[in-house]
């Protein structure tokens, strides 16, 4: 066992193989499965958008649409009421985002760098928050924004995911703070600069990618949220994208197939764009979350 | 240095803003449903403080039982399909596809970033019987199996299979790539080592590989648990929790005593017995992993 050299990782030098045994094709077949069902059903559901209200009842549902329907868009969009829905969504998910990304830093900083003596009690409420299920907050939550009148409106959500987000940016940025901003930050320090100078010059950019990447996964969080704005949004003119999809979907989308596939297409299509563009950087987002948490 | 690193205000400037919404949002809001729990009524009927009658209440209520069964058998079948799948998954990705599995590792990756509800709005009309078959019964159809056309979720059983088939090919993704940084982590040496002593195959991936990813499948293991025992969007997009009660979790009953029985005090006690749910399992993991990890 001693004479086992190192070889580089997965360059020249093969990765054992335990599955070697099995025959190569199999394994193919499997992954091809597994692809076609992870995105077989996105592809369905955007074809079937495009289908004519009389396809779905005339031709199979794995048939690819005759026509191009592109006004089942249309109505999606102004019956279905998806254009207010976008705008509630942008509207809480973007300043939402700010602020979470935002405050997290500041606090990350102010935990990781900064020296008072409450610190690692701070951030053990904040790690608190990634455990505590959301469900034991909400009754208390709703009576609150009761009193001060922040049912059906934006802010209520806004504030929510904020406070829902921080705990996830303050643990994944307090890490990148410790891995290797230390020395740097402290050098600029010794050198004469201010603590704010320091943050904004100095930590700010350094912790970039870093900020993308949890910008990205609270970006999922929020966009794809349900039980939130279920909760504080009552109005039916104050719902987002995807409260709007469940009433929409209930009350409608029970006889217009095409219109209700559009509007799935249409409440999945930002995530999927993101998604598509940015893939690497969400999983890992995802993947350091997840361990953290 | 050590002034600049100590100046209060700058502390302040720092941390108070996050600390104060976070405080004031999740904190206060923890304590507040604790205190709930002895209160019955609602903001608008009034509240009325009455002991432990709640927790009284919950004992002899046998909706809350049912639910509570639900939503750990719920749990734990997902929680099993998501790890299992995943690994499956990851196993693949390391030693079959290697560096080119960027690819399929990307495509299999995108649901988990789908949002619950389309998903759910999708899978509905997948197994839809009416007005017109969706995929699932028209395949059948086509096929000749007209006998099990059937309404899948307007039956307690099979909508039950159909929420955990949708929620762990929604997660299986996710649990892939969690694993396969855990694979890719172990070192080339130890395998290297292993292979010499005359491991092969199966048994490389029995006694070496899944011991040394142990760690990590626990965490993953963790992870889906109490993410599962919280489900929510999925169930309420997918059924609404029926037929009846059928596929009612405690996170549905408890959001359906809320706020359309208006019974706030027994709302947060169920609230409360899911995150002491959520606690337990995942000491019980911990301490079983602890006891395996120190017998081998």
């Amino acid at each position: 066992m001693q004479r086992s050299a190192s070889a580089p990782r997965g360059e020249t030098a093969p990765r054992t193989n335990p599955l070697a045994k099995l025959a190569r094709l199999p394994i193919a077949l499997l992954v091809l499965i597994a692809v076609f069902v992870s995105v077989y059903p996105v592809v369905w559901i955007f074809l079937s958008s495009l289908k004519g209200s009389t396809e779905f009842t005339a031709n199979p549902m794995w048939a690819l649409p005759q026509g191009l329907e592109w006004s089942n868009y249309a109505r999606a969009w102004t019956e279905g009421n998806m254009s207010k829905y976008f705008v509630n969504s942008v509207l809480s998910v973007l300043p939402a985002l700010a602020l979470v990304i935002g405050l997290g830093t500041m606090a990350a900083f102010g935990i990781e760098i900064m020296r008072w003596k409450l610190r690692n009690l701070t951030s053990l409420l904040f790690l608190a928050g990634i455990m505590v299920p959301i469900q034991i907050v909400i009754l208390p939550l709703f009576t609150m924004y009761f009193k001060v009148h922040l049912l059906d409106t934006r802010l209520a959500l806004i504030l929510t995911y904020t406070a829902f987000g921080l705990p996830l940016v303050v643990f994944f940025l307090v890490g990148y703070f410790k891995s290797f901003a230390r020395e740097i930050i402290e050098a600029a320090i010794v050198d004469g600069a201010s603590i704010y100078q320091v943050f904004f010059k100095i930590a700010l950019p350094m912790v970039s990618n870093a900020v993308v990447t949890v910008a990205l996964v609270q970006f999922f969080f929020m966009w794809n949220d349900l039980l939130v704005s279920l909760t504080f949004i009552q109005n039916p003119d104050m719902r987002t994208v995807q409260s709007g999809l469940l009433a929409f979907t209930g009350q409608y989308g029970q006889r217009e197939w095409g219109p209700t596939f559009a509007s799935i297409s249409l409440a999945v299509a930002p995530t999927v764009l993101v998604y598509l563009m940015l893939n690497q950087m969400v999983m890992k987002g995802m993947a350091a979350g997840a361990v953290k948490g | 240095m050590d002034r600049t690193l100590r100046d209060w205000r700058a502390i302040l400037f720092f941390v108070g803003p996050a600390m104060l919404l976070y405080g004031a949002v999740l904190l206060v809001p923890i304590l507040w449903s604790l205190g709930y729990t002895v209160f019955e009524g609602s903001p608008i009927a009034g509240f009325k403080f009455v002991g432990f009658d709640n927790y009284a209440r919950l004992a002899q209520d046998p909706t809350f039982w049912k639910a509570l069964w639900f939503g750990t058998k719920y749990a734990l079948f997902v929680s099993a399909g998501q790890v299992i799948f995943g690994l499956l998954l990851a196993l693949l990705y390391a030693f079959y596809l290697k560096r080119s599995s960027v690819l399929v590792r990307t495509l299999v990756f995108l649901p988990v970033v789908l949002p619950t509800v389309a998903i759910a709005q999708m899978f509905a009309k997948l197994f839809a019987i009416a007005p017109q078959y969706g995929l699932v019964n028209s395949v059948l159809a086509n096929l000749g199996l007209d006998s099990l056309v059937q309404a899948w979720l307007g039956q307690g059983d099979t909508a039950f299979w159909i929420i955990g088939v949708m929620d762990i090919w929604k997660a299986m993704g996710f649990y892939a790539i969690l694993l396969y940084t855990g694979l890719v982590d172990i070192p080339e040496d130890v395998i290297e080592a292993a292979r010499l002593d005359g491991a092969q195959g199966w048994a490389l991936s029995r006694f070496v590989v899944l011991p040394l990813l142990a760690p990590i499948t626990v965490a993953s293991l963790i992870f889906s648990l109490n993410g599962t025992l919280k489900v929510f969007d999925s169930i309420m997009a997918l059924t609404g929790g029926g037929p009846g009660t059928a596929t009612t979790p405690l996170t549905l009953y408890m959001y359906k005593t809320s706020f359309t029985y208006g019974e706030y005090g027994y709302g947060s006690t169920l609230a409360l017995t899911l995150a002491v749910q959520c606690l337990l399992v995942t000491l019980l993991i911990f301490w079983r992993s602890r006891r395996a990890g120190g017998g081998a």
